[in-house]
């Protein structure tokens, strides 16, 4: 390991002399440096949809979770007793909290963006809804269920369960999603940087030629070659990188409202995953390119 | 040193080189004669492994050239100077960093490395094109800085293909007297040429063997000079 990290210290640090002996300029270094950029600014987009998908499907798991509804539909005679009965019987059900029936004016409110304000309630037979938090310990919907069919029977139980899971199970995918997008960003730029490789290697092969003719290995060579790409690589994916983050900084933040769209960004810790990416891409430049070299060189050989 | 049994060399169907024995010691000094396309280039680059025998074995610097590894031709190559009637450069660098790339390749470019070039390109009358780029430089110039970067890492052998094809006499003389003086040295030296005059005129300098390729063979061709 320790042996590893003196390699790529010394891969970093460059070495003018070796570095020379390779053209300097051409059009697949050059490539090299956009490609990395253009993955470097995709590859913070996928880490910052990724992060926030996992970041909503963890917030919907837990409020959804946490919430619960009971609707009471009885005749208008019959809803007070019911509605008391139901209230009863949440009190005394272990890891129930936050018991509160909802006025007319909560109801109104839920109702108020289908039909307008002004609703006359009191004359439509509106079901009562009573919403209700499980503590922490939770509580047992089936014998919840089991007690109201008997005391109170026209209370139907929502644990919210019906709709959560296809809700959490799209910010799941929307999850997988971000990160498979990753995993072939920096695919293709492997394939991206390798094509450029095998052009230079190509390309200079008359070089190649002299320099074993003076005596340079095929791990000297290949490492003037690697060390370039690599650079190239960090040089162009750090500039992407930077790009992206600005990008989302300036994603307008749509509130609650604004969902998954608005919320790409990073929160706290997660504000390390995009400075990985210039080391990471670099990383896949130095492994391509190494494959590229060892395969080319002995092509040539 | 290097040492060549019963060597063929074939290419395309047709044998360039037929048994071929020989024996490269440290401080021979050796011309290779013949009319081109005889095989001489073949030859030299059997010595440095840049070809591979056919049929019969090559030993270079103790072992054979099929065992070598491309590792083991790099050390080979390191131990050989080689001149190319070409020369090869690397265009991008100056003459300078052409000469020393030798030294460079192998980890070897100090300080004390770079008094020596300063003093080899000195002797080769290159010091004022040092910073100038292979392309500008006459055929003689590319031949001097050629054979300056053959002989900077003072190799055990030297091969030389047409080193004084573009030069003028008096510098092929001066070219002549620097392999000499290697030869001195304990370098083994190995000249291609089609150029008698040089062969003659190097008569006064050193005791050489002079050996022709003829119908694939290697023959001596005349008692020592």
């Amino acid at each position: 390991m320790r042996a590893r990290l003196q390699r790529i210290g010394a891969l970093l640090r460059g070495d003018a002399a070796a570095d020379r002996v390779v053209p300097p300029a051409g059009f697949t270094v050059r490539l090299t440096l956009v490609s990395a950029a253009t993955m470097a600014f995709l590859a913070v987009f996928a880490l910052a949809l990724a992060l926030a998908a996992g970041r909503l499907a963890d917030r919907w798991g837990e409020e959804l979770a946490r919430g619960a509804t009971l609707r009471i539909s009885a005749p208008s005679g019959e809803m007070d007793r019911q509605v008391a009965a139901a209230l009863r019987v949440l009190e005394q059900t272990p890891g129930v909290t936050d018991i509160r029936a909802l006025d007319a004016d909560a109801q109104r409110a839920l109702l108020e963006p289908w039909f307008g304000p002004d609703l006359p309630l009191e004359d439509l037979p509106i079901p009562q809804l009573i919403a209700f938090s499980e503590t922490a310990a939770g509580y047992d919907p089936d014998g919840l269920r089991l007690r109201l069919q008997a005391e109170v029977p026209g209370a139907v139980l929502d644990d919210h369960a019906r709709w959560r899971r296809p809700l959490m199970e799209a910010a799941a995918g929307l999850r997988t999603l971000g990160w498979t997008a990753l995993a072939l960003i920096f695919g293709t730029l492997g394939a991206m940087v390798t094509l450029a490789a095998n052009a230079a290697l190509a390309a200079n092969a008359q070089v190649i030629a002299v320099l074993r003719l003076v005596g340079a290995t095929d791990a000297y060579i290949a490492g003037a070659f690697v060390r370039r790409f690599t650079l190239r690589a960090l040089a162009g994916a750090a500039a992407g990188a930077a790009l992206g983050l600005v990008a989302i900084v300036l994603v307008p933040d749509g509130g609650e409202a604004g969902g998954i769209l608005t919320g790409l960004g990073f929160l706290g810790a997660d504000w390390l995953w995009p400075v990985l990416v210039p080391p990471l891409a670099a990383l896949v430049a130095l492994l391509a390119t190494r494959a590229a070299a060892r395969r080319v060189l002995g092509d040539l050989a | 040193m290097i040492s060549f049994d019963h060597v063929a060399y074939s290419y395309g169907g047709g044998e360039l080189l037929t048994d071929i024995s020989l024996e490269l010691a440290p401080g021979s000094f050796h011309f290779l004669t013949g009319p081109s396309g005889a095989g001489k280039t073949t030859f030299l680059k059997l010595c440095y492994a840049a070809l591979t025998p056919t049929a019969g074995q090559v030993t270079l610097f103790g072992k054979d050239v099929r065992d070598l590894g491309r590792d083991g031709v790099a050390d080979v190559r390191r131990r050989v100077g080689v001149v190319h009637q070409d020369c090869q450069f690397l265009d991008h660098l100056s003459v300078a960093e052409n000469v020393a790339l030798p030294l460079t390749v192998s980890g070897r470019d100090t300080q004390a490395a770079r008094q020596d070039l300063d003093e080899l390109l000195g002797w080769v009358g290159l010091t004022h094109r040092a910073r100038a780029r292979p392309p500008e430089l006459s055929g003689g110039e590319r031949q001097r800085a050629a054979l300056a970067r053959a002989v900077i890492v003072a190799p055990d052998a030297i091969l030389a293909d047409e080193p004084t094809g573009n030069v003028d006499w008096e510098m092929s003389q001066r070219l002549m007297t620097l392999l000499v003086e290697l030869n001195r040295m304990g370098r083994a030296v190995m000249i291609a040429t089609h150029d008698l005059s040089l062969i003659r005129a190097a008569k006064s300098q050193v005791s050489a063997r002079v050996l022709r390729i003829s119908n694939r063979r290697l023959q001596l061709a005349g008692a020592d000079l």
